[in-house]
């Protein structure tokens, strides 16, 4: 527990606030709350409509058509998506049937999208706010051990991870792990820029002079009101996590062929772009659809979330 | 302040010992060298080689030399291009990545700003939704996509600017400034909403009204500035990134710029080259984060003074 | 109602500000816009008027553009201008054109005098003595004598010289020796008899000697200008350019460093009245779909091979429209099998794999490029046996083989280990492991899996024997069996196998004390029945060359070694 810096003089009493004396409205938990302003956001609801249904697509949409998404047909290569082939999205340049493909890929993109921005979350809002309230000492250590965690080059970090993990774990949860170790870092960053704006305001005080421990303070009062921010950064990470995925795959660490990851698939169709569009409008098109989908519903949460917002 | 920010660059110092010596032994531990080929070499030649480069000393004696090189700012020739020391290298590339990194976060930053206010004074309206998918969109697309997309349709198809290249003309940095920019536009308004949306909840904003403030002199002299801490926290990094070159805008525009070596360094295993990249990188980077916390207690008041109270215990 | 208002207008006042700067970014130089307009048009029209008259070699002097600029694309930065401490193509490119060697070759691999008037070559082809061409200078005045390549070949072959591609001069007598420090580089077999004659004595009777003298680590350079500048003589950062001295058609006029060489022709060349292009700008843009664009908007004269690729999935339209052009290249690539190793210590079990790919599928529909199908290790400007040593896709072969292996091994399907196919990381490789993959698994039933690995990563794998089956490729260094056949003479080196053979050895070795080129040839092609017996690699295909050049580009010949001597080419008008 650290000394509370404060002079009795920075004290200053409550004003009356006229709003806390009128009950407007019956009282309803904080999650249903959220859920009900949720539903009100309809470019949020169109966000999560399209992920339910991309999800739903992941998991069911291989069991149309009669293709396996690994078996090569060179005779079929890159042919025009079409219903009587049932070839809905075409062939890639070794006649495996896109469709089948897109699924698959989508699965492991959204995979490795949710794991490492899981991952990123719970390591930066632990190392962010711990930071932020630690001594200051400590808190300076903690943010140059980040920054010197990103000044090492990651290319160099990954291919040394590759070769000390080498076959032992499945390449998926490979990935996963070079995404994670700097992944952390603008989480952890904006974590504690948010905290240190808090802490020094009044509800912080306020709850402090109750009796909170830091503990308490950090869990039910900083988080949830820099909730915003937080569920922000969540929805950039999903993407950037899809596609450092594409930039490990180029460096030889992505997932195992014949497996392909949206954003492979994407970097595989690009120079076929001008000759059979279809290798690479359909991963692009799942991507952006995923990147859409997150980012929309991320805002409505946010604005669902904050606690500032309920009226 | 004073005492701080010597305290801040005591910590540069030692930060970048640490990422000299962690990069230094894990660029020995990976896999290859300098002189892994295809075509192996005699055994004959390749120990002359060895001694040549010098990789024939004892570890140790490598490091000492690679901290010595660092601490003169003298890296030595390239291992590669035999033609370029490190220093010529960088010495010629960081300008070429800073100007088109400059310019790229000069467009990120004017439309990204531009894009989150609008968001967020039209909170749920029409605005806001326009803004938001621009924005989305800017980060949806891969930039190795956007890149190959602009190429296509402004070069090859519209034929209004070059494909690639540089020095020749400002046309050419047109398309790699745009592609390179997508994706901090993106996060840069989408921040710019979020941000707005929660000072405008903000007290003091509702005494600006009070005082009769228009909407549009508090959103820009109040709101703004205090939306804009977050950004700044951003910024940083992203500063040090774009500065330094983008690898994949870099290599399909044919930029010769700083970015690539960062990448193509590693793959040739050219031990000087990656050294002074990454020591380069790391100065700026530091510096960078630095000045964004110094610019934290500018910008927002409060921290400023908890800042003092802190350093004065 | 006011409120409404303000809203628009601070709307207005963002969109116009968004667009200002959009437009300040775009919109700088509209005339120069309208140029590169018109230019793309004029190259547009180019194509059109060009595809129809196709034989205008004859009369070349009318038709000669005014601007006599090739710009072509290197790929990347040449890490050096120096020929001795060159070892890969883009520096190459830029060497072969601006010193010239002893000899050139020419479009179909033979060499032609050049910087020798005359060549004698005694009767056990062990002594070979050039006359150098009287005329002949470099760009700093001086002539060319029979000095500068001697002290050319010494400096390579100096201990304390870093240069990788020194054993391209072993052929020469006692140079191995001199290079590990054994001998006095007085002992090396070459002797400077007077200012315009150079004797050069052989280890063995070498038949590609004088297709050697041609490659780039045999070039000259000029004795003042290196020892008086060290290594900055072809290695400079700014101005020190005006120490590279050369003697070939060309001379660099600048070095931008990663982004551009502009060479300017050489007035004092010997034979510059044949040298027809005045500029040669060469880019060093990464990027091959950015490449072909370029090419297509009529910024680059040229495209693809030897310098960079073209995507291989635009390589069939091309063809289509009739533009592209293909050529064989002195390259093969190939699977090699690690024969320490379960299941492929079994020869029968490297032979079932190796029988079961279909190459000609793969040539067709994933690699594209014309190759063909190797059904041996030598491409055909080298080949001894016509037809290959084994039949395409023969399945029913590789199965037998398959359960042959399967039984001296004492196992059963399910029992064989593991299989790995590794590869580098790239595109290309790639699929066409998926493809074999596929093709082993649907011929074999045996499921193996792909490993991708960083290139130099991969390296040190292959070179540790970390593998089991790994691509990789070979492209001769001059047109003669031996520049293959070599690698797997012994262990170590390029082998990579961890196979051994006796008589393969001896088999080389014989080929090599032989100065009669039947009987050398027979010697060389047993030993390539015996690596195809043994099959410690599996071939794939051949390579190909393949480019586009604009149609205004001409008298350019690519040789099969991957050179392209500028020197004969020159620009018409459309």
């Amino acid at each position: 527990m650290q000394k509370n810096p404060h002079k009795a003089t920075d004290f200053q009493p409550l004003t009356k606030n006229k709003e806390l004396d009128v009950i407007s409205r019956p009282s309803v938990s904080f999650w249903k709350d959220a859920w009900r302003r949720l539903l009100k956001n309809k470019l949020a609801m169109a966000g999560l409509i399209i992920i339910a249904l991309l999800t739903f697509l992941a998991i069911f949409g291989p069991l149309y058509g009669s293709y396996d998404h690994r078996t090569t047909d060179l005779e079929n290569k890159n042919l025009a998506p079409s219903f009587e082939s049932q070839h809905l999205f075409g062939t890639d340049d070794l006649g495996r049937d896109m469709y089948q493909r897109i699924w698959y890929g989508m699965r492991i993109s959204l995979f490795i999208g949710l794991s490492a921005a899981l991952i990123d979350l719970t390591i930066g809002v632990i190392y962010g706010s711990i930071s932020a309230f630690s001594s200051r000492t400590t808190d300076n250590v903690m943010m140059r051990f980040a920054d010197i965690l990103s000044s090492i080059p990651y290319l160099l970090v990954v291919i040394l991870l590759m070769v000390v993990l080498g076959d032992s774990v499945n390449s998926i949860v490979r990935i996963i792990i070079a995404l994670s170790i700097t992944g952390w870092i603008p989480m952890a960053r904006i974590v504690r820029g948010q905290i240190l704006q808090l802490k020094e305001q009044e509800f912080v005080l306020a709850a402090r002079a109750l009796g909170a421990n830091t503990k308490r303070l950090i869990f039910k009062h900083l988080i949830p009101n820099a909730m915003g921010p937080i569920i922000v950064t969540i929805t950039l990470t999903i993407p950037s996590a899809i596609f450092a995925e594409a930039f490990l795959s180029f460096l030889g660490i992505g997932v195992e062929p014949p497996a392909a990851s949206l954003g492979s698939m994407a970097n595989d169709g690009l120079s076929a772009m001008r000759y059979f569009p279809w290798r690479m409008l359909f991963p692009a098109l799942f991507i952006s659809l995923i990147m859409f989908a997150c980012n929309v519903l991320g805002d409505g949460l946010r604005d669902a979330l904050d606690p500032k917002m309920r009226k | 302040m004073a005492k701080y920010i010597l305290q801040r660059v005591v910590m540069i110092f030692i930060s970048l010992f640490i990422i000299v010596s962690a990069t230094f032994f894990m660029m020995k531990a990976i896999p290859g060298d300098p002189l892994t080929s295809e075509r192996s070499v005699s055994e004959e030649i390749e120990q002359q080689l060895r001694a040549y480069y010098g990789l024939d000393e004892p570890l140790f004696i490598q490091y000492v030399k690679y901290l010595k090189s660092v601490a003169t700012w003298d890296f030595g020739p390239s291992m590669k291009y035999k033609a370029q020391t490190v220093n010529d290298i960088i010495n010629d590339g960081f300008p070429v990545s800073a100007l088109l990194g400059l310019e790229a976060l000069f467009l990120a930053i004017g439309m990204g700003i531009i894009l989150g206010v609008i968001a967020a004074m039209f909170h749920n309206k029409v605005p806001d939704y326009i803004s938001m998918i621009l924005a989305v969109i800017g980060m949806s697309v891969p930039n190795f996509l956007l890149a190959a997309l602009f190429q296509y349709y402004f070069s090859l198809k519209l034929g209004i600017l070059p494909t690639a290249g540089w020095g020749d003309s400002f046309e050419q940095t047109i398309l790699p400034a745009f592609a390179l920019a997508a994706l901090p536009t993106a996060v840069i308004a989408r921040l710019t909403r979020s941000n707005m949306l929660e000072v405008l909840q903000q007290d003091y904003m509702k005494t600006a009204k009070a005082k009769g403030l228009s909407r549009l002199v508090s959103t820009f002299k109040h709101a703004l500035r205090n939306a804009l801490l977050p950004v700044i926290t951003y910024l940083g990094p992203l500063i040090a990134g774009v500065v330094t070159g983008g690898f994949v805008v870099e290599k399909i525009f044919g930029i010769p710029g700083l970015g690539m070596q960062f990448v193509t360094s590693i793959n040739n295993r050219d031990y000087p080259l990656i050294m002074g990249t990454t020591v380069f990188y790391s100065i700026i980077l530091l510096v960078m984060v630095l000045i964004v916390d110094l610019l934290y207690g500018v910008i927002d008041p409060r921290i400023k003074v908890s800042g003092k109270g802190k350093g004065g215990e | 109602m006011k409120k409404g208002i303000r809203k628009t207008s601070l709307l207005l006042l963002v969109f116009v500000l968004a667009f200002g700067t959009f437009l300040a970014a775009c919109g700088g130089d509209e005339e120069e816009n309208e140029t590169t307009n018109e230019q793309t048009e004029t190259e547009n029209g180019t194509e059109e008027t060009n595809n129809d008259e196709t034989t205008d070699e004859g009369n070349m002097d009318s038709d000669l553009a005014e601007d006599q600029t090739l710009r072509l694309n290197l790929g990347e930065e040449p890490p050096t201008l120096d020929p001795a401490l060159a070892t890969d193509n883009s520096s190459g490119s830029v060497i072969s054109n601006v010193l010239e060697g002893l000899t050139v070759l020419d479009k179909d691999g033979e060499p032609q005098n050049a910087m020798a008037s005359d060549i004698q070559i005694s009767d056990d082809k062990k002594t070979y003595t050039f006359t150098i061409r009287e005329g002949a200078t470099w760009t700093n005045g001086d002539p060319v004598t029979a000095n500068d390549f001697a002290y050319a070949w010494k400096r390579v072959l100096d201990p304390s010289f870093p240069s990788d591609y020194a054993s391209q001069l072993y052929p020469i007598l006692n140079a191995q020796a001199v290079k590990a420090g054994e001998m006095s580089i007085d002992e090396l077999g070459i002797t400077v008899i007077d200012e315009s004659t150079l004797e050069v004595k052989l280890e063995n009777p070498t038949a590609y000697f004088l297709e050697l003298t041609a490659f780039y680590t045999f070039l000259p350079v000029n004795e003042k200008a290196v020892s008086e500048n060290g290594d900055v003589w072809a290695n400079w950062t700014d101005d020190e350019g005006q120490f590279y001295v050369t003697n070939g058609p060309f001379k660099v006029a600048s070095w931008d460093h990663q982004n551009k060489i502009i060479l300017e022709k050489n007035d004092t060349y010997w034979d510059a009245d044949s040298v027809k292009l005045q500029t040669v700008e060469m880019l060093m843009i990464a990027d091959e779909n950015t490449e072909l664009t370029m090419f297509e908007t009529g910024q680059l004269d040229w495209a693809g091979a030897p310098y960079s690729a073209i995507p291989t999935d635009v390589l069939p339209f091309k063809r289509d429209e009739g533009v592209l052009n293909t050529i064989p290249q002195v390259g093969i690539y190939w699977y090699k099998f690690n024969t320490s190793q379960p299941p492929f210590d079994n020869a029968k079990m490297r032979k079932a794999f190796a029988y079961t790919i279909n190459r000609q599928m793969i040539v067709d529909n994933v690699s594209q490029g014309l190759q063909t199908p190797a059904l041996g290790v030598l491409p055909e400007t080298m080949e001894l046996k016509a037809g290959g040593y084994f039949k395409d896709n023969d399945i029913e072969t590789a199965k037998t083989l398959f359960n042959e292996a399967l039984a001296e091994m004492n196992i059963t399907a399910d029992e064989l280990p593991p299989i790995t196919l590794s590869y580098n990381t790239s595109e290309g490789h790639k699929k066409i492991a998926e493809a074999i993959q596929d093709q082993w698994k649907q011929a074999l039933g045996v499921d193996v899996s792909l490993q991708n690995t960083e290139w130099k990563v991969y390296l040190e794998d292959i070179n540790n024997g970390n593998f089991q089956v790994a691509r990789l490729g070979w492209i001769g260094d001059f047109n003669d069996p031996v520049t293959f056949l070599d690698l797997y003479k012994e262990l170590g080196g390029n082998n990579d196998t961890r196979w051994y053979n006796e008589e393969y050895t001896t088999a080389l070795a014989n080929a090599a004390e032989e100065p009669d080129e039947a009987k050398r040839n027979e010697f060389l092609m047993q030993a390539e029945q015996i690596l195809m017996d043994e099959m410690p690699i599996a071939p794939i295909y051949f390579s190909t060359q393949n480019w586009l050049q604009q149609p205004t580009v001409k008298g350019a010949s690519l040789s099969a070694l991957g050179s392209l001597k500028l020197k004969n080419v020159y620009k018409v008008n459309e």
